[in-house]
């Protein structure tokens, strides 16, 4: 009860000083702090819509916009388990968005059946092998993590945008998209899955069942750290990779793991996205989840049920940042991002709020 | 067509956008040759981009702007520091923090300010930071298109002059270097390690906002969402590919504005991709931070704390 208690105050004051923090800057730039984050809930949470109405709007899309988070935060803290921080998930995503998006368009002549599982193949694929990049020059070479997955998310960016433009575009068409993918590559809707049951879930919420695939990989993920001998290995290396060469690991085989791993749940995110949402490969379609998805990991302290809980945080910010944006006068979605860094930087000063916090539950100094 | 892309105008306009590049990595170059990794850059960019836009829109004065820049860009920097060197967050999250939170306050400051979404007004000519006029436009075209650039270009280069100095020939750098490779050597030595450290940082963040400055008041005539597209990246590229070296560095940053010339120039009239173009900086730096070409080895404690013990 103890650690349960550590594990969530920190996560939580970091939350509640954000909005705070977040609440002045409304303040200062002239609105009601309390009518922002009034909107911003109801818009995320409410079950009924102005006139009273029972409504899915506000819940569905807040698990939409929670699922890409989902996969970031676990691809993140995944890699964090083995001490390296992977940035380049935003470029692992679109690797993989890109591979499902190219199944869809290729392979038309496939039935659903063998055509959804080769897209979602794909986009596991890509993202791995994208991931696996900084893991083997990390360890071959030894060269940080950090910087080459930097620079691979704008090789990556560079490279679909490339393909995109040059080679699966409508001809003359001004956006930068693909041609739509296979109709029998779509996955279903939670209309779909409701429907059985009399439920009247609106197609226009386009909630899929990558979210339930989101949910699997959280329980997968556990699973993998904390029941497998890799995962095991995995840990010991983040935590101490000196005992843990002692102890027999491979380092170099687990950083690599590691980093395959990240990617392919980084590579997840393209599931929602094209087959799921757009049905082809929007280009620059990410708002950044993969930067977020390193707030929702923090956030999470590394953790898929912290994940799922700080992905569906965010999703709400992210819902409800549009209906701030409409209803009030001057603050605009803008404010999500603020808040959202601000609760990074907190998570990540822990050792301020635990020397704040200390005086007034001592049970919290000892760790 | 090759005489089209390969003419005075290319070396114009490396000169032009190579500047920012320069300006920012210097700045990284003070903070992670004290041990403080800063990814911030990017985002030290746009608030230093941001900063000067709105204050000179206020003040009319572009040099205003450019103070306010590098106000911004100390203050930015001090929570950097903060954050880092006073309550040991992790260097690489608390720059991404930053990064992001400079995407949205830009953003929400000029909805605020502006009523736009993201972007401040157009400021006429004559508020725009000058060009020096060393050669006369009329009897010297082409020289005067070379020379004849914002001040800001030639203090960059006048920097990259002054950070050598800095850092190789006087005892704040001997400490800035010490501290990065041996704090605890340092520390013994009687420096403290957390001045040292801070000092290097908020250096980094005056330096990076300028290249911000630059870009907004210099290059452009306002600030627009996102306008740094990834420079403050490219420098700590060029930090890494130039070996942590002022002149390396700036040697870097010229190369990659190069490319960043060529791939503007070569829009539409070559086959080559674009995109690979701008690719090269990114797969150079790789390829040298492998050890491939020529090793690039960072400062020893380069992203750990220091606690004293």
């Amino acid at each position: 009860m103890k650690t349960l208690l550590r594990e969530l105050i920190f996560p939580l004051v970091a939350v509640l000083a954000a909005f705070i923090i977040g609440g002045v800057i409304v303040l200062a730039i002239g609105d009601s702090p309390f009518e922002v984050y009034r909107i911003l809930i109801s818009s995320a949470f409410g079950l009924f819509d102005a006139l009273g109405n029972f409504t899915y709007d506000n819940w569905g899309y807040t698990l939409f916009y929670a699922t890409p988070l989902i996969f970031t935060g676990l691809a993140v803290a995944v890699a964090f388990k083995c001490g390296l921080l992977n940035i380049g998930v935003e470029g692992q995503l679109y690797v993989g968005a890109f591979a499902a998006a190219w199944i869809g368009i290729s392979f038309t002549k496939l039935p659903g059946m063998v055509l959804v599982p080769m897209a979602i193949f794909a986009a596991i694929v890509a993202g791995a092998a994208w991931g696996a990049i900084p893991g083997l020059l990390k360890a071959r070479f030894g060269s940080h993590e950090v910087i080459n997955t930097i620079m691979l998310n704008f090789i990556a960016i560079g490279l679909v945008s490339y393909l995109t433009q040059n080679h699966y575009k409508v001809r003359g068409d001004p956006i930068m998209q693909t041609v739509p993918i296979a109709e029998q590559a779509h996955i279903a809707r939670f209309r779909t899955l409701l429907a059985p049951f009399g439920l009247d879930f609106p197609q226009r919420i386009p909630l899929n069942i990558s979210f339930l695939l989101a949910l699997l990989a959280c329980f997968l993920v556990w699973v993998f750290l904390w029941r497998t001998k890799w995962g095991y290995e995995i840990r010991a290396v983040g935590s101490n990779p000196s005992a843990a060469e002692y102890g027999g690991i491979s380092v170099q085989r687990q950083i690599v793991l590691a980093m395959v791993v990240s990617g392919a749940l980084a590579g997840m995110v393209g599931i929602n996205e094209v087959l799921g949402y757009r049905y082809r490969y929007y280009h620059d379609f990410s708002p950044g989840y993969g930067f977020a998805g390193i707030a929702v990991a923090l956030l999470g302290r590394n953790h898929p049920v912290g994940v799922l809980l700080a992905a569906i945080l965010f999703g709400a910010l992210n819902r409800g940042g549009l209906f701030v944006d409409i209803f009030t006068a001057k603050v605009s979605k803008d404010l999500v991002q603020v808040l959202q860094a601000i609760i990074i930087l907190f998570v990540a000063m822990e050792v301020l709020f635990r020397s704040a916090l200390a005086r007034f539950i001592p049970a919290l100094s000892k760790r | 067509m090759f005489r089209d892309i390969f003419n005075y105008t290319l070396i114009a306009s490396t000169i032009r956008l190579s500047t920012p590049l320069i300006l920012a990595a210097l700045g990284g170059l003070y903070s992670e040759r004290g041990g403080v990794i800063n990814i911030a850059l990017e985002g030290i960019m746009l608030a230093g981009a941001f900063t000067a836009a709105t204050v000179t829109v206020y003040t009319g004065d572009p040099w205003i702007g450019v103070l306010a820049a590098m106000g911004a860009g100390l203050l930015v920097a001090a929570l950097h520091g903060l954050a880092t060197i006073n309550y040991r967050a992790d260097q690489v999250v608390s720059g991404m923090a930053i990064n992001i939170l400079f995407l949205g306050v830009p953003a929400l400051l000029s909805g605020a300010l502006f009523e736009s979404t993201g972007a401040t007004p157009q400021l006429p000519r004559d508020q725009v930071l000058p060009d020096l006029r060393i050669f006369n436009p009329q009897s010297f075209p082409k020289l005067a298109s070379i020379f004849n650039q914002k001040p800001l270009v030639y203090l960059a280069l006048l920097l990259v002059a002054v950070t050598a100095y800095v850092l190789y020939r006087t005892r704040f750098g001997l400490r800035l270097r010490a501290v990065g490779e041996n704090p605890e050597a340092a520390d013994t030595a009687g420096v403290s390690v957390m001045k040292i450290r801070y000092a290097g940082v908020l250096i980094s963040g005056a330096l990076a906002a300028l290249g911000g400055a630059y870009l907004s008041i210099g290059q452009n005539s306002l600030f627009t969402r996102n306008m740094t597209a990834g420079r403050g990246f490219i420098a700590l590229a060029a930090l890494i590919f130039g070996r942590w070296d002022p002149v390396g560095a700036m040697l870097a940053c010229l190369f990659f504005g190069f490319a960043e010339a060529i791939a503007i120039r070569m829009q539409g009239t070559v086959n080559i991709p674009n995109q690979f173009i701008q690719m090269t900086p990114y797969v150079l730096t790789m390829v040298v931070l492998a050890g491939l070409i020529r090793r690039a080895i960072p400062p020893r404690s380069l992203g750990i704390a220091y606690v004293k013990e």
